[in-house]
């Protein structure tokens, strides 16, 4: 190794090493504690055996396929559910905010400002307000003028849970595409309209294309998101609700019990779903979460457009 | 000491992730049952709403100043005070030395070797109500005191009651025949005619209880085996069930936990509610707040086929294994569960007393109606089953009974899902 060499990789070690104990350790401390199990068992005084005992892959062929297999699956089959709907209805809703936010109008300002607001309150404090608003005597019931309960239906906790989280973060995304939208230049659009484009192929043929990085960028921050989603549902519906239960609340709720061999195991399991989805949907549409595209030269921009272009036919 | 670094070194990076490196595994105690030692302690509790318990540590304080104690006040729910105590244990941590346990939490706590094993030659328990006894004990042994206890109530509506010319009823059945002539009056029109606790939580395991106790069964027997798939059983969850399909206990209760019972009940749209003794004074509250002030009364619980089982509250006081100055711990248990404290508590805080005599205070008596009859709830109630892993057991019990209830299962599939689930949870043990 070159002195340079040398020189570069001592500067850059101690990033690697903090890295090395907020990234890496907790993983892989979580890892090395699913495969181990404490309290099972109780000696002839009816104490408690002490120390854990190693059970290997026990607890994770517990929960994919033994006693604890229903509830997990359950929880795994919600949490896809409510990331596919409503990180669908965000990116639609967030796509249309931002188109209306981009147009030049009297208190743009306060309209772009007003539509953070969601986005601002804390989800527990949401999930409060919410509830609120789904109590049997609460103001949907009044709307709807009938009592849905809405934290004992399956379905109707799920719409509950859905509405307030599209509601909480659709404008993340709506701020996200606006920035995308606001870099694509006025000339291009003028250009298509001279061509004759309506405004339904100009949109399709030209903003979805150029805003594609922001847009993509913005759904792989929501499904990451909505795959840990936990106070939500926890504090709009309650704990133990089959119909609601994710992944996130499954994990802590084996933690209170102090199973934390389960509680490690299921963390872990989201853990790499989580990774599986990221890779898949990094590799799939690439979207440009660590700024590849800027370090390149101008051209890959093209690129970038002609590909999207393609795509969109 | 090596697991020890591992716990604190994961309880600080675990904010990346979830829960996943938190707590360690069982750790090596070394818990000497001898207790010993004077000096300041600690005192863990739930929040002090009333200020009785603020108000029993100054008088403490104020004639031992060597052995000062220093109150500690945990979150209001129930879970998470269970949660830092038990964390406080798994680190072996001496912060907290008296902890203030819920009852269903003692064998857990002993089992686990997390609180010491208590001189029963110290105490003179013959003054205590046998059934909060009950609570105090794991397999024989005594592991903590009864400070506080607590029955249900059926709270009725007085006024209702006499235009229909009826008694409280004795059973669910004589509640519903009471409930279809008052419904009929005009004074009545809106109402419902009976909630207990049935959103899915622990109080749904209360109220369950409750209802397989007074059809004559038990979740789990004297031999600690689970005995729910029985005929009693089912009769309990039928009596649940039946309950909301026929409309005698509103839609809505499937959400009632105690306050939004509570709610119902004083905004006049319950005819019967079964509550905890704390509903008492709300509801006769003069400030408006009420709309039952002085129209209702309270009376034992229904049973189903005979007399009502309440299911027995409370917490009891215990001595954390980790803790120094353990012999000053003892002495404050003692004066904390003594007479005159607990009667204190009961007018500050209208705290129930553990000892027996207090229900009789013919003074206490004049100030708080419902005390005979809360004294009647609590010597025939039932402690919730007393196993090690309560935390399990409930949440199964929670599972099946409001799948039965939500109308999701089956009384009779979901009481035997749940007997092989509570085999399966205490065959483990």
């Amino acid at each position: 190794m070159t002195g340079t060499g040398r020189l570069a990789s001592a500067l850059v070690s101690p990033t690697l090493l903090v890295l090395a104990v907020v990234v890496m350790y907790p993983i892989i401390a979580a890892l090395y504690q699913s495969l181990f199990v404490s309290g099972q068992r109780l000696d002839a005084q009816g104490f408690v055996v002490e120390g854990r005992q190693f059970v290997g892959l026990g607890t994770y062929a517990d929960i994919l396929f033994g006693p604890a297999a229903e509830r997990f699956w359950n929880a795994f089959w919600n949490t896809t559910f409510f990331t596919a709907v409503t990180v669908t209805l965000e990116a639609v809703l967030g796509m249309a905010m931002a188109l209306v936010m981009h147009q030049a109008f009297r208190g743009r300002g306060l309209v772009r400002a007003s539509v953070l607001v969601p986005w601002a309150i804390p989800t527990a404090v949401s999930a409060l307000l919410w509830r609120w608003i789904f109590a049997p005597d609460g103001v949907a019931n009044a709307i709807l003028d009938q009592q849905v309960l809405w934290s004992s239906q399956a379905i109707a906790s799920k719409i509950a849970v859905i509405t307030a989280e599209v509601w909480k973060t659709a404008p993340f995304v709506g701020l996200l595409v606006l920035a995308g939208l606001q870099v694509i230049s006025r000339e291009v659009h003028e250009a298509a309209t001279v061509d004759g484009a309506g405004a339904w192929r100009r949109f399709w043929h030209i903003t979805l294309p150029l805003v594609k990085p922001a847009l993509v960028v913005a759904v792989l921050f929501r499904m990451l998101d909505a795959l840990r989603m936990f106070d939500l549902p926890f504090i709009l519906i309650g704990q133990q609700k089959d119909s609601v239960e994710t992944l996130s609340m499954l994990a802590f709720s084996e933690a209170t019990n102090v199973h934390y061999g389960p509680a490690a195991a299921y963390a872990t399991l989201l853990f790499a779903y989580v990774a599986l989805i990221a890779f898949v949907f990094v590799k799939l549409l690439g979207a440009d979460v660590i700024g590849e595209a800027r370090s390149q030269a101008p051209k890959s921009r093209g690129a970038r457009f002609r590909r999207g272009k393609g795509s969109a036919r | 000491m090596k697991s020890l670094r591992w716990r604190s070194v994961s309880l600080m990076t675990v904010a990346a992730f979830v829960v996943a490196g938190c707590g360690g595994g069982g750790g090596d105690s070394s818990a000497s049952s001898e207790i010993s030692g004077r000096g300041p302690i600690t005192f863990a509790t739930g929040k002090d709403v009333t200020g009785a318990v603020t108000q029993a540590v100054e008088t403490w304080n104020g004639s031992h100043p060597e052995q000062r104690v220093r109150l500690i006040e945990l979150p209001a729910d129930g879970d998470q005070q269970r949660q830092q105590m038990v964390q406080n244990a798994q680190t072996e941590s001496g912060a907290f030395t008296v902890l203030d346990l819920d009852n269903v939490w003692n064998a857990e706590f002993a089992a686990n070797r997390w609180v010491v094993e208590l001189p029963k030659e110290e105490f003179d328990f013959s003054p205590f109500l046998e059934s909060a006894m009950k609570t105090a004990r794991y397999r024989g042994r005594l592991f903590s005191v009864p400070a506080y206890s607590d029955g249900g109530l059926l709270y009725y509506r007085k006024d209702l009651l006499n235009k229909v010319d009826a008694q409280p009823p004795t059973t669910r059945e004589e509640m519903r025949e009471i409930c279809a002539k008052v419904l009929e009056l005009p004074a009545a029109e809106g109402m419902s005619c009976y909630a207990g606790q049935h959103a899915k939580y622990e109080g749904l395991t209360v109220n369950f209880a409750e209802a397989v106790h007074g059809a004559g069964g038990q979740i789990v027997n004297g031999q600690g085996q689970p005995t729910v798939d029985s005929p009693e059983a089912l009769r309990g969850l039928e009596t649940m069930v039946e309950g909301f399909s026929s409309g005698t206990i509103p839609r809505a209760a499937i959400a009632y936990k105690e306050q939004p019972n509570k709610r119902a009940f004083i905004g006049g749209e319950l005819v019967f509610s079964r509550n905890w003794p704390f509903m008492w004074s709300q509801a006769n509250a003069d400030d408006g707040s009420s709309k039952v002030a002085g129209e209702f009364a309270v009376a034992p619980l229904p049973g189903i086929t005979g007399k009502g089982v309440s299911s027995l509250g409370g917490h009891n006081l215990a001595i954390s294994s980790f803790a120094e100055n353990k012999a000053t711990a003892l002495d404050f248990i003692k004066f904390y569960t003594s007479k005159k404290q607990q009667r204190q508590r009961l007018i500050k805080g209208s705290l129930a007393p553990t000892r027996g005599a207090l229900y009789d205070d013919p003074e206490l008596q004049r100030e708080y109606p419902y005390l005979d009859t809360l004294k009647k709830s609590i010597k025939s109630a039932e402690p919730r089953p007393r196993v090690v892993n309560y935390g399990d057991v409930t949440l199964a019990v929670q599972d099946e009974v409001y799948a039965a209830i939500s109308g999701d299962k089956k009384p009779d599939k979901a009481l035997s899902a749940l007997q092989r689930r509570l085999e399966k949870l205490i065959e483990q043990k």
